[in-house]
């Protein structure tokens, strides 16, 4: 029997397709927007998860100044470190793989006629290993060249592509500042950064060259660090900061006046940031599954309306009420599901179209294809329900005269 | 005469009314519609159902359909009281025992014929090719062979109220009642369609309940009962018109 009902539910909706599909439309725009945002959405969060990992995921970034102010933020006069900060932090502190003091200016790259304005970044080869940087070509510094503060550098994959073009740097002489410089190595490609900026677009230079013979200063920007694997970031965090409060002479009830940066953290912050839009998106594409529940409700109520002299026919030859509820019920089950179907498909395509344009990957989240699907289903039977019942309660004799 | 559709001993009536009454409204606004009948129909019988509008003939039809119920008295079908039945459970004996044709049709719209004969045999539960064999020959016990696939709109009003018809027999019923049946057909359509019935009722052994206004068609029955303002003012024999 039940299946007698939804084969009479489908006659019924195939016999007016114009108006099924339209019914639906509601749910298949709903169930496409909630698909395609999320998807989207997980997509984007991956990327910028991704794309901050590249950075070197258990790294530590030590500054002066009180906070995060983003990049080119001042800071706040705070005393700067100098080399010796680096080298406590190196022997005082347990569990790190990699200690890079970092200095650093913008300067015009020249070699022959190609001019390029870029950074210096002055470090050690420590830097290499703590930003998760690997060479496509040539050598690191030599310890000689570190003490000795020798005019030598690696060049980043956009200075290699607009100096050079195809021809290979290594052993080529460029001139940065005042200063010639020979290309020892070039780096590998790593593309934009989540947060826009080319991260090839620079230079690496022995921090003594740098320090002395372009900055003029022996004081350090930044301090980078990287912790072992299955070491807790957050520790090394702490004792860092305790470490430096202690060389800075920082009172109990002073402020730190430089900032350790976790990256895990801006990892968390970043991809929390974007899982919450997600979120609230899909809350929004969701809005619309409800009102395009409303949509088949209506739609239903007017169907009941219309078919009232049928439903009279159909309560005179023998059906039950539960037989004519069921019937109503199943058909905006039915058409709910195929609004769900159809919407499914659509929202994977749409976020598939998205997810190119936006140049995320694309995630399909399963569970939240199923999810859009059992509440559009369950749309149907909420919305349909009401219709069902008004259907189910009509007087027979009431609903024959029904013109 | 050919065996019954149903056989719960042909000598007890299928349908007892006593002392019937129907009011709609309540209170100051009440209306009587059935003032008290008394109706016996034994199985196999032809009763034409006559008066004028307003008479209670209609009441007296949905009640003897089971549509309605008694606002008092008792209605017994098959010495079953109707009136302490469920809505469920009238819908029940409607789908086994009865079978209806109205004057208006009412015929499932965009459906064919076909379908709309296999429909009460859909709610009896009878499995699919079961149903169309028995839906195909009701159709063509109503002359309706080759029309199968015809909706209403493709159909004259004859053969609308013979689809109709044969969606009443399809399923063996006890008792057809046929409100008005000729109402919207034309003299020549309406004879075919009382001897359709004639035949059912002869043939089948099919108790017909039938209202209509017109004596000739009254003719048919083999007893007449004739209402007034809401009793049953006289009720005849009918010589048969066969």
């Amino acid at each position: 029997m039940f299946l007698e009902t939804i084969f009479i539910a489908m006659r019924e909706i195939r016999r007016n397709v114009m108006r099924s599909s339209l019914t639906i439309l509601g749910i298949v725009i709903g169930v496409a927007a909630v698909i395609t945002m999320v998807t989207v959405g997980d997509g984007a969060t991956r990327q910028v998860a991704s794309e901050i990992s590249s950075l070197g995921s258990n790294m530590l970034d030590v500054r002066p100044g009180q906070s995060f102010r983003g990049p080119g933020g001042t800071r706040s006069g705070a005393p700067m470190f100098k080399i010796a900060d680096a080298e406590a932090i190196e022997r005082d502190i347990g569990g790190l793989a990699g200690v890079a003091p970092i200095t650093g200016k913008s300067v015009q790259a020249i070699y022959g006629n190609e001019n390029w304005s870029t950074n210096i970044t002055g470090s050690t080869n420590s830097f290499l290993q703590v930003r998760n940087w690997a060479l496509s070509g040539g050598r690191q510094f030599t310890d000689g060249e570190l003490r000795s503060g020798a005019a030598v550098c690696i060049i980043g994959a956009t200075i290699r592509k607009q100096l050079f073009g195809e021809q290979d740097p290594v052993g080529r002489t460029i001139r940065l500042e005042k200063i010639s410089c020979q290309v020892i190595g070039e780096l590998k490609s790593k593309g934009q950064s989540g947060f826009g900026t080319d991260q090839d677009d620079f230079v690496l230079m022995p921090l003594r060259t740098v320090q002395r013979r372009i900055v003029g200063k022996n004081d350090i920007f930044s301090i980078s660090v990287s912790a072992k694997d299955g070491i807790s970031t957050e520790r090394v965090k702490e004792d860092i900061e305790r470490l430096l409060r202690e060389r800075r002479h920082l009172g109990k009830k002073e402020d730190d006046d430089f900032n350790v940066r976790d990256m895990q953290e801006i990892v968390k912050t970043l991809t929390g940031t974007t899982r919450l839009l997600t979120g609230l998106l899909g809350a929004v594409a969701a809005v619309s599954l409800l009102v395009g529940g409303i949509g088949i409700m209506n739609i239903m109520l007017v169907s009941v309306t219309e078919r009232t002299r049928e439903i009279g026919i159909r309560l005179a030859i023998g059906a039950m009420e539960k037989q004519v509820l069921m019937q109503f019920l199943i058909e905006a089950v039915v058409l709910s599901c195929f609004g769900g179907i159809i919407g499914i498909i659509l929202g994977i395509a749409a976020a598939a179209a998205g997810a190119s344009a936006l140049k995320v990957p694309l995630i399909l989240n399963i569970g939240i294809i199923i999810i859009a699907f059992v509440f559009s289903a369950a749309v149907g039977v909420v919305f349909g329900f009401f219709p069902a019942r008004k259907a189910a309660l009509l007087d027979p004799i009431e609903a024959l005269r029904h013109e | 005469m050919i065996a019954p559709a149903s056989g719960i001993g042909d000598m007890n009536p299928v349908i007892e009314l006593d002392g019937v009454t129907r009011v709609y409204g309540t209170g100051t606004a009440a209306v009587s519609a059935l003032q008290g009948i008394d109706l016996r129909i034994d199985h196999g019988d032809f009763v034409a159902v006559m008066g004028p509008s307003g008479s209670g003939k209609s009441t007296c039809m949905n009640i003897l359909g089971c549509l309605d119920t008694p606002s008092s008295g008792t209605y017994r079908f098959k010495g079953v009281e109707v009136g302490k039945l469920s809505r469920d459970q009238r819908a029940l004996l409607r789908r086994h025992y009865l079978g209806f044709v109205f004057q208006g049709f009412n015929l499932l719209n965009r459906t064919s014929a076909l379908e709309n004969v296999e429909l009460p045999l859909i709610y009896r539960g009878t499995p699919a090719t079961e149903r169309r064999e028995m839906a195909r020959k009701a159709l063509a016990a109503v002359g309706l062979n080759g029309w199968e696939t015809h909706t209403p709109a493709e159909l004259s009003g004859g053969q609308q109220q013979r689809v109709a018809i044969a969606r009443a027999i399809v399923a063996s019923p006890e008792v057809l009642f046929a409100d008005e049946p000729t109402g919207n057909l034309d003299s020549a359509r309406s004879r075919e369609i009382m001897e359709l019935m004639t035949v059912f009722n002869r043939d089948l052994g099919i108790t017909i309940v039938m209202v209509t206004h017109d004596a000739v068609m009254a003719a048919y029955a083999r007893r007449i009962v004739r209402f007034m303002d809401g009793i049953i003012d006289k009720e005849e024999k009918n010589g048969g018109a066969e």
